[in-house]
């Protein structure tokens, strides 16, 4: 069996601690801002996931000191940030944030991640692949969208992404 | 019901495998007896020799005598063996492979557990063309099996209800590739293996068998115990497939059940002295693992 | 030679389209195909609009109802059949004798290409369909080797398909039960092979665990290239050691096969993969196409590295070369 050939790139350490002290509160209103978002953007998703739409995903980007949760209910549908994952999930995943940002945006093949070991999974796996193939047929541009809901971080958070989750590895 | 011995699917020695079906012919309460090798063209050779003697033996014995096509057929070679069992007459013959269907249009034929029949079309489609007799996949669960019986009461359907479970067929030899050879020059390290090679998981629980380009199940498929919903479901016959154990012991016992002169449950008990270190399964006919045990008792009370 | 393309979702067949490919396969969101896998498939609707989309670039769809009828249910795949040939498929992939038998009689004019899944190994079986039912196309087991695939086309009178690329089944395909066996659903019965709901991954201190149902079919060291439980591509052992004793979690990626499959007489190459992603469908549509548009002028063919789309990581050109056996 051959070495992974992990290509994806991680949030430096130094920029991960210095997040770590930050209060995940302000985090709350854009990320509702952004799933509502996609739930009107995107309502096929639900369709898709089907008796998975009830479950609970947890998204643990490993390079961050933060994780969140996802509940894509067709009613009230939530996302959470959270520091530590709680354990009654269904689905843990867990990967470097850009690896995870990409899955959702369609640039990246989320079986190839978990080939390559960039992305780790628990639970679930029907569930998790109901919402990977919902997802990867929305078509989300998650970065655009995340960004719009912003406001007066949209520059600073720009130019995060820029550097960190648009690396050279993915053309 | 009838019962029906499968056709030997391992690579025995010739002399064995000729004793086994003297003994057969001789002893065992089986209605039907498919021979011929089905697994593997490559052993055929070897059998060919007693082939006379064996057929001759087990029509004496009052068996019908059904001869069994390849079940992969993909060689020139294999196509002109499997065009000369079509011109054999005289002899029922099974096919395992849709390529050999073609010359038998219109004439009695039987359909063997390695042929696709999962619906009442299919089943009907054969039917109208000349079979008279199919045996199931053996992963279909026991809804399956009775619509298609019932909606057939002219055909005889046929269960896999004894042995070892062939599970796959490949043109890749994993005999060979375990023993680092290749398929053309095998020097017949299947042989080695009479009741198939064990393939175990890393945490050392039975799993598989290899035998040549086969792969079976590592239980043993024992519907003993399943006999009476088999038979209400519209089942006529049950298939045995030879293992290393005392196959007219197995035969006799599933006869007795048949007869009425058994309970099942008791059978199935019986079965497991008959052929020790060896786990039972019939999860397939309820819809579960083919792997597990489902006691019928509990099914019959749902 | 045509470039047969998988999709999965609307998406996906989009991204194929306009990727480059001359067909698209597909199949609706139920048990009447091979990839019922969770979130995956059209609707009716989604399937209309797909038809129509692909139609106007010229790209034609091909919808598979290749799994076999279940017994008492048959108006489910009936219905599967009479919907893809109401939207407008270019054909249908069919498997099962009884859904042939049906679709040949309902729908005499409709195009109809025999599955891989009913694993029609020789020019013998190839015939039966082509006879019986009218077959057109037959998508070639991936158990043949070139000189055998060119001894077929040579013997029969309807187009070839074959696999050039993705996931790699080492038995005969449409006559396997492990899946089952394990788990309780198989392809030929549900449309699933060793089925996500009963896969669970278990990892400590960088060691993996894939399990399907009771068994462990496979423990992945630190770093080392995973894979998914598949059942013929686990890790087992046996009295003569522990390894891949069927098959290494490797792909099929014969790119470098296509001037001798073209040569042997070829009509389609397929890729394989409806439960990819996108990014997988755009990745190695585009590839494959860059390689048959130099094959076309000419130019020498340069095999373009995706090995990291692939499963293990590594790829192999399978039974294509007669070693593999």
């Amino acid at each position: 069996m051959p070495l992974s050939n992990s290509t994806i790139s991680k949030v430096p350490p130094l920029l991960a601690m210095a997040m770590r002290p930050l209060p995940l509160l302000p985090l709350q209103p854009p990320l509702a801002l952004l799933l509502d978002s996609v739930r009107r953007r995107h309502p096929g998703i639900f369709e898709r996931l089907g008796a998975h739409a009830g479950k609970r995903f947890g998204l643990r980007p490993t390079d961050l000191p933060f994780a969140f949760v996802l509940e894509p209910r067709l009613v009230r549908p939530r996302v959470l940030a959270v520091r530590h994952l709680p354990a009654d999930l269904d689905v843990r995943v867990s990967g470097p944030l850009a690896g995870l940002v990409g899955l959702v945006s369609g640039e990246l093949d989320g079986d190839a991640l978990f080939f390559s070991r960039d992305l780790h999974v628990e639970g679930d796996i029907e569930a998790l692949l109901a919402l990977r193939n919902a997802i990867d047929d929305a078509q989300i541009d998650l970065v655009g969208e995340a960004l719009s809901g912003l406001g007066p971080f949209k520059i600073p958070a720009e130019r995060f992404v820029q550097n960190w989750l648009r690396p050279a590895a993915w053309n | 019901m009838r019962l029906t011995l499968g056709p030997v699917l391992f690579n025995w020695q010739p002399e064995t495998w000729r004793d086994f079906y003297f003994r057969i012919a001789d002893e065992a309460p089986v209605d039907s007896v498919v021979v011929g090798e089905v697994v593997c063209s490559k052993r055929a050779p070897f059998l060919a020799g007693h082939m006379p003697a064996v057929i001759e033996r087990l029509v004496a014995g009052g068996k019908e005598v059904v001869l069994g096509s390849l079940v992969l057929v993909s060689l020139p070679r294999e196509r002109r063996q499997m065009a000369e069992l079509a011109e054999a007459d005289g002899f029922l013959t099974e096919i395992e492979d849709l390529s050999c269907l073609a010359p038998y249009a219109g004439r009695p034929h039987a359909i063997g557990p390695f042929i696709n029949v999962y619906n009442e079309a299919t089943a009907a489609f054969l039917a109208g063309r000349g079979a008279n007799r199919i045996c199931l996949p053996p992963e279909l669960p026991l809804g399956s099996i009775r619509t298609i019986a019932q909606s057939l009461p002219d055909t005889t359907i046929e269960v896999f209800a004894f042995g070892k479970v062939p599970l796959a067929i490949s043109a890749r030899c994993y005999h060979a590739r375990i023993h680092k050879l290749t398929k053309d020059n095998c020097r017949f390290v299947c042989g080695q293996d009479p009741d198939g090679l064990p393939v175990r998981t890393l945490d050392g629980a039975g799993f598989l068998l290899i035998n040549g380009v086969q792969t079976l199940s590592d239980t043993c498929a024992n519907l003993a115990g399943d006999v009476d919903a088999l038979r209400s479901a519209g089942v006529r016959a049950l298939r045995l497939s030879p293992q290393t154990c005392d196959m007219v012991a197995v035969a006799k016992l599933f006869r007795e059940v048949l007869d009425g002169r058994r309970e099942g449950e008791d059978a199935v008990r019986a079965l497991a002295s008959v052929y020790p270190q060896t786990a039972f399964a019939n999860g397939f006919l309820y819809g579960s693992p083919g792997a597990q045990f489902v006691r019928s008792m509990t099914l019959r009370s749902q | 030679m045509e470039l047969i393309c998988p999709a999965g979702t609307p998406a996906a067949l989009r991204v194929a389209v306009e990727a480059g490919a001359d067909a698209v396969y597909c199949g609706f969101r139920d048990e009447t195909n091979a990839r019922n896998f969770p979130g995956l498939n059209f609707s009716r609707e989604e399937l209309r609009t797909a038809i129509a989309f692909a139609h106007s670039r010229k790209v034609k769809v091909l919808v598979a109802v290749n799994t076999f009828a279940r017994a008492g249910a048959l108006e489910i795949w009936h219905r599967a059949i009479d919907d893809a040939v109401d939207a407008g498929a270019d054909a249908l992939i069919l498997a099962d004798l009884g859904l042939l038998d049906y679709a040949a009689r309902r729908h005499s004019g409709q195009r109809l290409h025999l599955s891989v899944q009913a694993a029609a190994a020789n020019a013998d079986a190839i015939r039966f369909y082509v006879e019986t039912f009218g077959v057109r196309r037959v998508v070639l087991p991936r158990v043949l080797s070139i000189t055998e695939i060119a001894a077929v086309i040579r013997d029969v009178a309807c187009e070839t398909e074959v696999f050039v690329f993705g996931g790699l089944c080492v038995m005969a395909e449409g006559r396997c039960s492990l899946s089952s066996y394990a788990t309780g659903q198989s392809p030929n019965m549900q449309g699933v092979c060793s089925p996500a709901s009963h896969v669970k991954y278990q990892e400590s201190d960088g060691r993996l665990v894939s399990r399907l149902g009771d068994f462990t079919i496979n423990v992945f060291g630190k770093d080392e290239a995973a894979a998914y439980p598949t059942l013929c591509k686990g890790r087992f052992s046996t009295t003569f050691g522990t390894g891949y004793t069927f098959e290494e979690p490797v792909s099929l990626d014969a790119a470098t096969m296509l001037p001798g499959l073209r040569a042997a007489g070829v009509t389609a190459l397929k890729i394989e993969g409806r439960q990819r992603s996108r990014a997988y469908i755009e990745g190695v549509v585009r590839a494959f196409r860059r390689t048959l548009t130099a094959l076309d002028a000419g130019e020498p063919v340069e095999r373009a590295d995706l090995s990291a789309m692939t499963e293990g990581q590594t790829t192999t050109v399978g039974a294509y070369r007669k070693t593999w056996r």
